[in-house]
């Protein structure tokens, strides 16, 4: 009974104590660096986009909300065609970013994207992508995968020895 | 003082009530919201005191819907409105002031028992109807703690009712002018303040609806204003046993300097505020213990306290 | 049978065969690359080794390679043992030296065999340090992506290319580890079944390159089980859609048919589907031009037309049954016509009439024939797959020598060493040269009825009862009789025709060969044995398939379904318009693929109305007053009968796009308008209930999947792999709330990633899939045993019972075709890449396909004093066509050959007598 009583005095007294509240909007919030927010497209180095339209973003996405489609340059670089994500179902959960091989996909510290109607909330690639890498500066895939693009030909990878000479019969 | 026609009354108290009791949903949240060193609705208006507007706004805007399985449609809709009206009823015996009410009843304190009584309907009613098992489990409970706490809340009063030799409440202020009951009677006033509680099913008593194993209980199925009328009619009984309290317990309008009317409202608010302290601070019993204190505490306490009352006024006036 | 103990407990395993087969048999995850339940085992890669002990006692071990290990009676072995893992593990280390670093670009990734063993054996990080060695590309044609630096030098494709499929344009080039798997040079590949690198490969040095241009990756695509619509073979297909694109079509195993092979046109056909030439809208020609029209209107206006009752139709061999059984419902079994040429039609009734008494071998039965008698066909351009499975046929007389060395066949190095170049008896009576020629002992050639007299010659050489050919050349005679005593002392002798010379007496010779095998079958008591095969019948086909001796190919996905729903001969509809039938109903046919362009004129200039139901813009359409779009094959449900009378259900891959929808549903909303009492079916299997009340014959077609009431714990197969991706972003674009899945109430499969999660019967078996093995490998885990038939049975259903006897012989020996001053005998000549008409709509097809020409033999364009390239003009009855000459010295003289199917030429009535004129 005395507890009951204590108790609801300790309440009553906190009638007295500083609020703990922080005022959102006059006072802006602290986002860490790695704070999964909203999804961007990171470029590489040389400027390039850096997503190959691989869909392991996709595959990872447990809302499934992001959808593209592959093509390639005359060179066979690939990208994708379109890419879209639909921020009305993304939960933030970072998968994707954990998914790609060539870090492009990344989550930023913004949530700030409230809107009106849900269409708004649909992003296409131009969108998504940003002008510079991201939180990866120096990566670039394409240098460290053995296919040929436009600027880097068989062997010019990294960590790759030139195109073998098939007619050569040195042991 | 002159009194005013009963009908002036009578509108004043029903819109000085509505008020309060919507009032109430804004001045909850923020008591809740101070009590846990938060702020509360502060964006709608001064002191977020739009709130209340807002959430007419919305809570008349949502779907009114009927659930296709109910029982029956009908008590499915009357349930509600059962509520509203057996609280307000209550009102009409209530002396806000010198010559302000609406019918002074020689029997005022039993039509106000006689109504809470009926007010378990409402729940019961809405319950069964619904048609589901949080529903109807919520109805059950409210029935079996209504009437469990409705034995006791009675017999708390009569030490009041022997005390002041009448049912009429504004007999019962009269006869506080000395001394408000509440000294000579307070194991009374702490049982009709427990009492009082359960009738309303406010926290720490709200079984019937406990949210985190029935889902709302009674109400799960009700939505928009059918859903508003029971929230509303929550505030209205709290509004009206603080009334109650401040009538029995603590000399009604009687006080010094201000005026009656303001007296009689300080009062109520304080015993408001208190509910709601109640509710920021104390968890729910399980049932059984809910049943328990009713039958093996209150009671033996109630009739004690009715006892020697008793023989203490067959000792005075004997 | 043989037991033998896996890490301790007792497993009953096939004792004539390796331990890999008996471990992936017994559902054991035992990584490996080399090895191929087709190819057999070279135990080249080291991947599958286990540990092997010499008795209960041993302790020790030693490590073996499965795949070259005996699962002889008692064996012990390990697979868990730590030496083994580690091992494997190295194993794959060792690969990934050199593997790229390309995944997320590789067209392979997420079906690849070489992704599943690595995650299988656990390898995850390469700590070789030095650089990786690296390899150019070639350019291998528009179907075939090359990509080498993937390579694990596994040598499965070349396997596959040269010994499988007989290539030769492909081989393995190099030294040490830089062995170069291609060309000698840049180049389109020359096989037929170089897609099936794609499958073979085990990682993406071989990979789609149709595909490459819109790629999708395998967990996103939609799939489901399909059968080939390109020739009469009836493979099973899986093709895959995304964003409402057909994208690509995989192999789906049919242990009877065709396995885990398949051709290229049937493979990289798929593209008609996607192409402009679709017809995608109902249009109505009208006096001032074309008008398009909403489907509602377009069946209305249908259904007026059908009001009247002077309507007949003309039905198609590439429609499935149910769209032509509607048809025939619509107009009426009167009205009902072949929308194939007559002579084809009167095939097609004598091949049924033959296949009625012998029953027609399976694929994968005649890779296991001993002797081999190809007569007039030339299967690889007409039943491509078929020639694939012949072609394994020549290695089963060699291989009997395997068993007095006790060398078990599935040693495949061993066995084609003990092999050389020896190969079995396989004689080939064609028009001109074929892609089988390399393998065949004996090679005759001529025209037509010389080799079905030859024919008769060998009928009668075999059985005396069969009538005797008068007045045969010497070298001819003898050729008979040398084919005679192959195919007397084989164990499992074929005869392989078909209808591509489109001569009634090839098909009787044919029929008395076959018949007159049977009977010495009989005779000898002799019981299919079971002898050391790679490839024997499957145990789930009947016995009359596993002693069937004949295989016809015929020349559609449904041409014998059509003939068995009793058509009435083309040239019949052309009188009954002539007499005034004032509407006709054309069903997914082009009548100019039937018909002389000029009877097809005339035919539709006296037409009032004429209505073309088509997938794709043809002559026909444009011909057409109102032209309806029919859903595409892979959009839509229904049943092919295939060449041996095996009805097989194939389904949309995804439901029919905008205005289209299934040929039935067209008619059937047609009917309602009409108000008719007959054709009120709401689903397919209404259509097939129908179906089976008139034709008690074709009951069994209903039968040949489940109906759409089947469900797996109550719920629908998935068409969609659980992994499926982007369901809330695909849409996203157009409406950002996401539509329900389309529904399917024909089928008990579902347009989505939900349902049955256990596999399903082979019939509806969308995809090729098990827990760990996400590539084609994951067969192994669908069949119930390694190379077997899948869980639940080969799919589909012999529509008519087996034949017990059948042992009559034709009697009408067609005399020496006695030749024309001047003139010549136009035969077809068929390619695979061309002659088929929904096919070569494919770019990549097209790319391949030969222009129109005109074939001469070496001697007659010396006589006439002709070079090749020459403009010639052939004329035919009153056509003319001015052709360049291609000089064939495999032609035989005095015929001209005509490529079948192309450009101008396709509707002509071959063989016929022609004149050449220089233009």
């Amino acid at each position: 009974m005395f507890g009951i009583a204590r108790t609801i005095w300790d309440i009553f007294l906190h009638g007295f104590r500083r609020r703990v509240t922080r005022q959102y909007p006059e006072q802006p919030a602290y986002l860490p660096p790695r704070w999964r927010g909203r999804i961007i497209l990171s470029r590489d180095p040389d400027g390039g986009e850096r997503c190959v339209a691989c869909y392991l973003c996709a595959i990872a996405c447990p809302v499934d909300c992001i959808a593209l489609q592959a093509t390639e340059d005359s060179t066979g670089r690939r990208y994708p065609e379109f890419f879209r994500i639909n921020f009305s179902r993304c939960i933030f959960c970072g998968y994707c970013e954990e998914a790609c091989p060539t870090y492009a996909i990344q989550l930023t510290p913004d949530f700030e994207m409230s809107e009106y109607r849900r269409p708004n909330l649909v992003y296409e690639k131009e969108d998504l992508l940003i002008a510079g890498p991201g939180k990866y500066p120096g990566y670039n895939f394409w240098r460290v995968a053995g296919v040929s693009i436009g600027g880097k030909d068989k062997g010019e990878a990294e960590n790759e020895a030139p195109p073998a000479d098939l007619h050569q019969l040195l042991p | 003082m002159i009194s005013p026609h009963p009908i002036f009354s009578l509108v004043g108290i029903l819109l000085v009530v509505l008020g309060i009791a919507s009032g109430l949903i804004w001045l909850e949240r923020r008591l809740l919201a101070l009590w846990q060193d938060r702020y509360g609705p502060n964006r709608v208006g001064p002191f977020g005191l739009l709130q209340v507007l807002a959430d007419m706004i919305k809570i008349f805007a949502k779907e009114d819907w009927v659930p296709p399985f109910a029982t029956s449609k009908v008590i499915f809709v009357l349930a509600p409105a059962v509520i509203i009206l057996t609280v307000l009823m209550s009102f009409t015996v209530i002396p806000v002031a010198p010559g302000i009410v609406i019918s002074d009843l020689n029997i005022g304190l039993l039509f106000f028992l006689a109504m809470s009584s009926l007010g378990v309907y409402s729940i019961v009613l809405a319950g069964w109807a619904s048609n589901n098992k949080y529903s109807l489990l919520g109805g059950l409970r409210a029935a079996a703690q209504m009437l469990s706490y409705e034995v006791f809340m009675g017999l708390s009063l009569m030490g009041v009712v022997l005390l002041a030799g009448t049912f009429r409440l504004s007999g019962i202020v009269a006869a506080q002018r000395r001394l408000w009951f509440v000294v000579p009677q307070f194991l009374g006033f702490l049982l009709f303040l427990i009492a009082g509680l359960a009738e309303t099913r406010r926290l720490p008593f709200d079984l019937p609806e406990a949210e985190s194993e029935l889902v709302a209980g009674f109400h799960s199925e009700y939505s928009g204003m059918k859903f508003g009328m029971f929230f509303v009619g929550e505030y209205i009984g709290i509004t009206l046993i603080s009334a109650m309290i401040a009538i029995l317990f603590f000399g009604g309008w009687r006080g010094p300097l201000l005026p009656p009317l303001v007296w009689f409202l300080l009062k109520v608010f304080v015993f408001l505020g208190f509910f709601i302290l109640m509710r920021a601070s104390l968890p729910r019993p399980r049932f059984d213990q809910l049943m328990a204190w009713a039958w093996k505490l209150m009671l033996p306490l109630a009739l004690g306290n009715l006892l020697v009352t008793g023989a203490v006024v067959l000792a005075m006036h004997g | 049978m043989a037991t033998i103990y896996i890490d301790g407990r007792p497993y009953a395993v096939d004792a004539r065969q390796n331990l890999l087969h008996a471990c992936l048999s017994l559902g054991f995850n035992l990584p490996y690359f080399c090895w191929h339940p087709a190819l057999g085992s070279v135990g080249a890669c080291r991947q599958c080794a286990i540990k092997q002990f010499r008795g209960p006692e041993d302790q020790r071990g030693k490590l073996v390679m499965a795949c070259m290990t005996a699962a002889s009676e008692g064996a012990r072995i390990s697979i868990a043992d730590a030496e083994a893992v580690a091992f494997r593990a190295g194993i794959i280390e060792g690969m990934m030296q050199n593997h790229p670093h390309d995944c997320p670009v590789c067209d392979e990734g997420g079906e690849c065999h070489l992704q599943d063993m690595t995650v299988m054996t656990g390898h995850d990080y390469r700590r070789y340090r030095f650089a990786k060695r690296t390899f150019r590309n070639q350019y291998l044609g528009p179907l075939v992506h090359h990509e080498m630096n993937r390579c694990i030098q596994c040598y499965r494709c070349v396997r596959f290319y040269r010994e499988y499929a007989g290539g030769r344009d492909f081989n393995v080039f190099g030294i040490r580890n830089l062995a170069y798997f291609g060309r000698y040079q840049d180049g389109v590949l020359e096989s037929e079944f170089s897609g099936n690198l794609d499958e073979v490969c085990p990682t993406g040095v071989f990979t789609d390159a149709t595909h490459k241009r819109h790629y999708t990756r395998k967990w996103d695509m939609q799939f489901a089980p399909s059968i080939c619509p390109h020739c009469g073979v009836g493979c099973n297909l899986s093709p895959g859609e995304r964003y409402g694109m057909l994208r690509r079509i995989v192999n789906r195993y049919h242990g009877g048919l065709n396995g885990y092979f398949l051709c290229d046109r049937g493979r990289y056909g798929y593209e008609f589907v996607n192409g402009d030439q679709r017809l995608r809208q109902p249009r109505l020609r009208l006096a001032g031009g074309p008008q398009s029209l909403p489907q509602k209107q377009a069946a209305e206006l249908l259904g007026e037309w059908l009001a009247d009752d002077r309507v007949i139709g003309i039905g198609s061999p590439r429609a499935s049954l149910e769209a032509n059984f509607a048809l025939r419902a619509v107009v009426g079994a009167r009205h009902f016509y072949a929308g194939v040429a007559d002579a084809e039609l009167a095939l097609l009734r004598l091949a049924l009439e033959i296949l009625r008494r012998q029953p027609a071998a399976p694929l994968r039965s005649m890779e296991s024939a001993d002797a081999v008698l190809v007569l007039g066909e030339d299967v690889t351009n007409t039943a491509p797959r078929m020639a694939l499975s012949l072609r394994q046929a020549v290695r089963q007389q060699p291989m009997q020598a395997l068993e007095a060395l006790k060398i078990p066949a599935w040693l495949d190095h061993a066995a084609r060493e003990l092999a050389q170049q020896r190969r079995g008896p396989f004689y080939i009576a064609a028009p001109a040269a074929t892609r089988l020629d390399d393998i065949a002992r004996e090679l005759w050639r001529g025209a037509p009825e010389e080799l079905a007299r030859l024919g008769f010659a060998v009928a009668h050489a075999l059985a005396p009862e069969s009538p005797a050919v008068a007045g045969l050349a010497p070298e001819a005679a003898a050729l008979a009789g040398r084919i005679a005593a192959a195919l007397r002392s084989a164990q499992r002798p074929l005869v392989v025709s078909g209808l591509g010379c489109r001569s009634t007496e090839l098909l009787q010779a044919a029929a008395n060969i076959a018949a007159a095998l049977r009977r010495l079958n009989k005779n000898n008591g002799r019981n299919s044995p079971k002898a050391n095969s790679t490839a024997e019948a499957r145990p789930d086909d009947s016995s009359s398939e596993n002693d069937a001796r004949l295989a016809l190919a015929v020349p559609e996905a449904n041409s014998l379904g059509l003939a068995l729903l009793d058509p009435h001969p083309l040239s019949q509809a052309l009188d009954a318009v002539r007499a005034g039938a004032a509407t006709v109903i054309v069903l997914e046919n082009d009548l100019y693929r039937r018909l002389p362009a000029g009877e097809m004129q005339s035919l539709a200039s006296g037409l009032d109305r004429l209505i073309a139901l088509d997938c794709i813009e043809t002559p026909t359409t444009r011909q057409a007053r109102l032209a309806l779009p029919a859903a595409a094959w892979a959009e839509d449900d229904g049943t092919f009968i295939n060449y041996e009378g095996r009805a097989q259900r194939y389904y949309a891959a995804y439901p029919p796009p905008g205005e289209m929808q299934a040929s039935w549903r067209w008619l059937r909303d047609a009917l309602a308008v009409a108000g008719r009492e007959a054709g009120r079916w709401e689903t397919l299997d209404d259509v097939l209930r129908a179906l089976a009340a008139e034709f008690p014959d074709l009951a069994a077609a209903a039968t040949a999947a489940p109906p759409e009431s089947f469900r797996i714990h109550g719920e629908k197969v998935p068409r969609q792999p659980h992994r499926f991706s982007g369901r809330t972003a695909m849409s996203a674009n157009l409406n950002v709330s996401e539509p329900a899945p389309p529904p399917d109430p024909d089928t008990p499969l579902a347009f989505s990633m939900e349902g049955a999660p256990t596999q399903p019967p082979a019939a509806i078996l969308p995809f090729a899939w098990a827990p760990g093995w996400n590539s084609y490998q994951a067969w192994n885990k669908l069949q119930r045993e390694i190379d077997g038939p899948l869980r639940g049975g080969n799919p589909g259903v012999r529509v008519w019972p087996a034949p017990s006897s059948g042992e009559r012989y034709f009697r009408d020996v067609p005399p020496p075709p006695a030749a024309r001053a001047g003139e010549w005998r136009a035969v077809p000549l068929y390619h695979i890449f061309g002659s088929e008409e929904l096919s070569r709509l494919a770019p990549g097809i097209s790319q391949l396909s030969p222009q129109p020409y005109l074939a001469l033999s070496e001697a007659d364009a010396a006589r006439l004093g002709l070079g090749a390239g020459e403009a010639l003009v052939l004329i035919l009855e009153s056509q003319r066509f001015t052709l360049p000459l291609v000089i064939r010295p495999d032609l035989a003289p005095g015929l001209a050959g005509v490529p079948a199917g192309l450009g101008p030429l396709q509707g002509l009535a071959l063989p016929a007598w022609c004149r050449i004129e220089r233009a």
